[in-house]
């Protein structure tokens, strides 16, 4: 259950961004899950809302982006769906491929009302 | 209305900054670290103690022993002939982080070690998230186990630069398969290093200790 210190990093680096700018209230947080992130978009919804309770966070939503594996093949050059995680091209074979995406775990945006804009 | 700000940064840029940090640290003393994963009971602490006592005159080895509540691997490896291990306990927390390995880094004496050995938590999940500043992850599973646990937990065997299979000697005393293993694997980990190794008979260790002694000559 690392999710817990995973939504505790995102709690730590928002309110980080919220002081560098000056924001007072953040509407949602948006988050990139890759499917190799070894992070489940579940658990991590469940540990955000438990700890941001009584936080600024306490009404702000996280919002979770699936990010499926995309992979690219080093020999063919065709670009694939990585399917039951079996890194191979499905047009030549090869297993020289890279990958594309799928290993994210970031932050991507924050939505943030108008007004505290204007305020700034 | 509402406004979005992009941020696109990584949720764990700190670990990773320390990470960094710690790798550079390292380097800069020309010592070689691996970061042990495994289930509980693979036998990472089994293999840690055979190694130490086998390379303990050729290798300066140090150690760092994850564990959820006790002290009880970093004993057991003290025992084994490490004269350079520190315990770190977590305290419940399911794996090891950055910032645990930048606070014990300063209880060693660096420029006395060529190996580093990070044993973290007992679990194939938590772990594959955070790097610890180490060269590679070193995978163990064991023939006790289930077979399909390359594809269970994919992110570790993706991360992974080498996969022990230990407990050889008990093949054939479960449905293990160590073909269908391995294939489940290299689909997942096309380069990923593979040893086979027995640590109550003794049997692929030889091979184990030649490959640690090659890559702390190369670094």
């Amino acid at each position: 259950m690392h999710e817990l210190s995973i939504a505790q990093s995102i709690m730590t680096t928002v309110f980080q961004e919220m002081k560098r700018r000056n924001i007072t209230c953040v509407k949602s947080i948006g988050v990139k899950i890759g499917t190799l992130s070894g992070v489940m978009p579940e658990a991590l919804q469940f540990s955000y809302e438990a700890i941001t309770r009584d936080t600024p966070l306490s009404d702000t939503a996280l919002i979770i982006e699936h990010v499926p594996l995309l992979a690219e093949c080093n020999l063919c050059g065709k670009q694939f769906k990585v399917e039951n995680i079996a890194f191979f091209c499905p047009a030549c074979h090869s297993v020289d491929v890279t990958l594309l995406q799928g290993e994210e775990l970031d932050i991507t945006y924050l939505e943030i009302e108008d007004a505290d804009l204007n305020d700034r | 209305m509402t406004e979005i700000i992009e941020l696109e940064k990584k949720v764990l840029s700190e670990n990773d900054r320390l990470a960094s940090a710690i790798r550079n640290q390292l380097k800069a003393h020309h010592i070689t670290a691996l970061n042990f994963v495994s289930s509980p009971g693979s036998g990472k602490t089994s293999l840690l103690e055979k190694t130490l006592g086998a390379l303990k005159d050729q290798l300066r080895i140090a150690l760092i022993a994850g564990d959820v509540q006790t002290e009880n691997d970093a004993n057991r490896l003290i025992r084994a002939g490490g004269e350079m291990v520190k315990p770190m306990v977590t305290h419940d927390a399911c794996h090891l982080e950055a910032n645990m390995i930048s606070g014990i880094l300063p209880e060693f004496d660096l420029d006395k070690i060529d190996l580093l050995f990070i044993e973290n938590v007992g679990n194939l999940v938590c772990p594959s998230s955070y790097d610890l500043g180490e060269n590679m992850k070193v995978v163990l599973i064991s023939t006790t186990e289930g077979d399909d646990k390359p594809a269970k937990y994919p992110a570790m065997f993706r991360r992974a630069s080498v996969m022990v299979i230990n407990k050889t000697d008990l093949l054939g005393t479960s449905d293990f398969d160590m073909d269908r293993v391995k294939k489940n694997a290299l689909g997942i980990n096309p380069g990923l290093r593979i040893f086979e190794t027995s640590c109550r008979t003794g049997d692929g260790l030889d091979e184990w200790y030649a490959w640690l002694k090659t890559i702390v000559t190369q670094n």
